[in-house]
């Protein structure tokens, strides 16, 4: 018979879980496994709130397992190091983001794409090499293999710095690939909500010319007063998308509601590139004589392997990237579901969890 | 007022043309322009008939002005050159694709890519920079910039090789663009028409493993006898596809009918590029999450510049490559057209102009 939560592991932990799909969570007893050779403990101090958390504890993808502890943008300071582990020691700042496990002998896994492995582990709601259920970052400590372990330097602050572990890393990642980071290029960002800031933050700091393209003219005084993008397209705003029709070397698409790719399609220049990594639930229409006329592409990525993750993290320590975050308690975490759901944030809910998740025991 | 097509050139021609949206063509008088300082006048042999010719009679892209003669699949003989012509004389053989005239000063110009560039003139249905109307290979004789004329090899047929002029730079440049040319990797060629059948044989060519791509079962003994395809895979068969997934570099999507990306986009690998070169009339339907977990890209390409067209010639000559053909004669335009829309044909038709149009 299987071991409850809280019996399975050596480690008491507590957490706030999802029971089921109306998504609300409340206080969770549970535990963690005992410190592996190549493990890394640590203290949650902050987690973010994702959006991927929203979609998963309402079971919008079908594929959630209850109880479900969300978070996957979680850092903390080391507590306790396996005997076998290399690169990490008590008292470290790091971060765990959304994958725990790989297979380690894949191609993928080889070229340091853990992402993209077949049988690559989520860090939460998922099956670990053990048997047992994946927990995340809405709790009080975290064990993972060193592997999937980012060191957060210094000079960032760890709050700010925690959505970088998700958000950072998934736009970071297709603008290196697609070669969107080159100065003097012209990257357009679609949606300005958590990956989306980030987006034109890193693209900023890569020398590249930024236009946010929005359907909410009210966010244009903050893109580029505060956020320093270059321009601001409204995308209903007919004459505007006219007038920017083939100026931009490539698209970075965060937006995951339903929308029309042929106006972004004809903002690109020839070969220039759209890329999604917001995901839309259903099929998009793909207008395909656009596409040819200006030999185009639409492509996609999702996060990023851990070698790649920790690049980032060092390059936003170095440019001094952040999230702005709002920092919640953990008793708010329902309403700031809600408010997210509205996208009512500017622009990644952050979890105290340091101060303000205290188990009852 | 404006002069008749008869009337508007110096030099008499005659071709077919089509007249309204039946896009049924017959005998159409008409003229071409006096052989320019840079101009090469040509007498056509052959022209091939590409599906987008069968769109525009019909004016189903919606921009036909008519009378419209189509045809940009032309092979022929130098028969007049122009005072600076430097690449051609009187006699050789000569090829004209989609492309006649472009700006020759934009990025795209400068880059070999007139393909791209935003005022390129069409071998038909486009207004010339001396503000005529241009006219296609379904003619007795054309006068283009010798810039846009490529020297067609002496051993390559050319009647076998006119659809290379359409067909083969549609699917050779995105193979080079897009990679797609490693000994070894494997491609999925989808659709086995005009566009299909090339891009296998230049696939093999470039040492790829090839499979095609088809909803039709009855395609198959031809495709790996006759073309040298490595596999065949039936689209609507699930088990099959399922079986695929995951197994392709890339795929070279040449289907002009609406359907589906998702399936195809299961059968690539991580990384995997969907190459549409196909002209499907309605938007296609894209999941966007195996594109994020696969990261892969769907890309389109649009035939290719001069330079390009002209390497692809002298490679497919270097290889032995033609279409696979069947000539017609000009009056027998109409039933070919016809035939084409049923896909009944393997898998170009070429009209032995020189042989069979009269006045």
């Amino acid at each position: 018979m299987a071991k409850s939560p809280e019996l399975e592991h050596p480690n008491k932990a507590f957490g706030w879980a999802a029971r089921d799909t109306s998504g609300l969570l409340s206080p969770f007893n549970f535990s963690r496994r005992a410190t592996g050779e190549k493990d890394v403990t640590f203290k949650v101090l902050f987690c973010g709130i994702c959006h991927s958390d929203l979609h998963m504890v309402k079971n919008e993808w079908g594929s959630s397992i209850y109880p479900l502890i969300p978070g996957h943008e979680i850092v903390g300071v080391v507590t306790e190091v396996g005997s076998k582990v290399q690169n990490f020691k008590v008292g470290d700042k790091v971060g765990v983001g959304c994958m725990v496990g790989a297979c380690h002998s894949c191609d993928n896994c080889d070229n340091h794409l853990e992402n993209y492995c077949p049988k690559m582990i989520l860090t939460y709601g998922a099956k670990y090499y053990d048997g047992t259920i994946t927990y995340g970052g809405y709790s009080d400590t975290m064990v993972s293999d060193e592997h999937f372990v980012v060191r957060i330097p210094d000079n960032l602050p760890l709050d700010a710095g925690a959505p970088l572990l998700c958000a950072g890393i998934t736009v970071y990642s297709p603008l290196r690939f697609y070669g969107l980071d080159k100065p003097g290029m012209h990257v357009g960002v679609v949606g300005l909500g958590g990956l989306g800031h980030v987006a034109v933050k890193f693209a900023k700091a890569m020398g590249v010319k930024v236009t946010v393209i929005s359907t909410s003219p009210n966010k244009k005084k903050e893109a580029l007063e505060h956020l320093g993008a270059d321009s601001f397209l409204v995308s209903k705003d007919q004459d505007q998308v006219q007038a920017a029709q083939g100026t931009m070397d490539g698209i970075i698409d965060t937006v995951s509601a339903q929308h029309p790719l042929l106006p972004l399609i004809g903002l690109l220049k020839t070969q220039g590139k759209l890329v999604m990594v917001g995901a839309p639930e259903k099929p998009l229409e793909l207008p395909v004589f656009p596409l040819l006329m200006g030999r185009k592409l639409v492509g996609g990525s999702g996060i990023g392997g851990m070698k790649e993750t920790q690049e980032m993290i060092d390059f936003a320590a170095k440019h001094n990237i952040t999230a702005d975050i709002e920092v919640i308690p953990i008793d708010y975490v329902n309403t700031a579901m809600e408010r997210l759901l509205k996208t009512d944030v500017r622009y990644r809910f952050v979890i105290d969890i340091g101060n303000t998740l205290k188990s009852s025991n | 007022m404006a002069k008749s097509p008869e009337e508007e050139h110096p030099q008499k021609a005659f071709g077919w043309a089509a007249r309204d949206s039946s896009g049924l063509l017959s005998p159409f008088h008409f003229s071409r322009r006096e052989t320019g300082d840079g101009d090469v006048t040509i007498k056509i042999l052959y022209c091939g008939v590409c599906h987008s010719d069968l769109h525009n009679v019909k004016n189903e892209w919606g921009f036909t002005m008519y009378p419209i003669v189509p045809g940009h699949e032309i092979v022929g003989t130098v028969t007049k050159t122009g005072k600076n012509v430097k690449k051609f004389k009187v006699g050789d053989r000569v090829g004209v694709g989609v492309i006649v005239e472009s700006c020759k000063r934009c990025e795209s110009c400068q880059q070999d890519l007139e393909n791209y560039c935003p005022q390129t003139i069409l071998t038909y249905n486009s207004y010339s920079q001396d503000g005529a109307k241009t006219y296609g290979g379904y003619s007795d004789i054309v006068v283009v910039d010798e810039h846009y004329v490529l020297r067609f090899p002496e051993n390559l047929p050319p009647d076998a090789g006119a659809p290379l002029l359409c067909a083969g730079i549609t699917v050779y440049s995105p193979m080079k663009y897009y990679g797609i040319t490693e000994p070894g990797k494997h491609l999925g060629v989808a659709g086995l028409g005009g566009l299909g059948h090339v891009a296998v044989k230049i696939g093999k060519a470039f040492g790829l493993k090839v499979t095609v791509i088809s909803t039709s079962l009855k395609k198959e003994e031809e495709a790996i006898n006759k073309l040298g395809a490595d596999s065949f895979l039936v689209s609507s068969d699930p088990a099959k596809m399922k079986a695929a997934i995951n197994t392709m570099d890339y795929i070279i999507d040449t289907v002009s009918a609406v359907h589906p990306l998702g399936p195809l986009l299961s059968l690539l690998k991580l990384n995997g590029k969907l190459i549409n070169v196909g002209l499907p009339e309605k938007p296609l339907e894209l999941p966007i999450f195996p594109l994020a977990m696969g990261r892969k890209l769907v890309g389109g390409s649009d035939i290719g510049g001069i330079k390009e067209t002209q390497e692809m010639l002298d490679f497919c000559a270097k290889h032995g490559i033609t279409a696979d053909i069947e000539l017609i004669k000009m009056g027998d335009i109409n039933t070919a057209m016809e035939r084409l829309a049923k896909s009944d044909v393997k898998y170009r038709f070429v009209i032995d102009v020189a042989n069979s149009l009269s006045q």
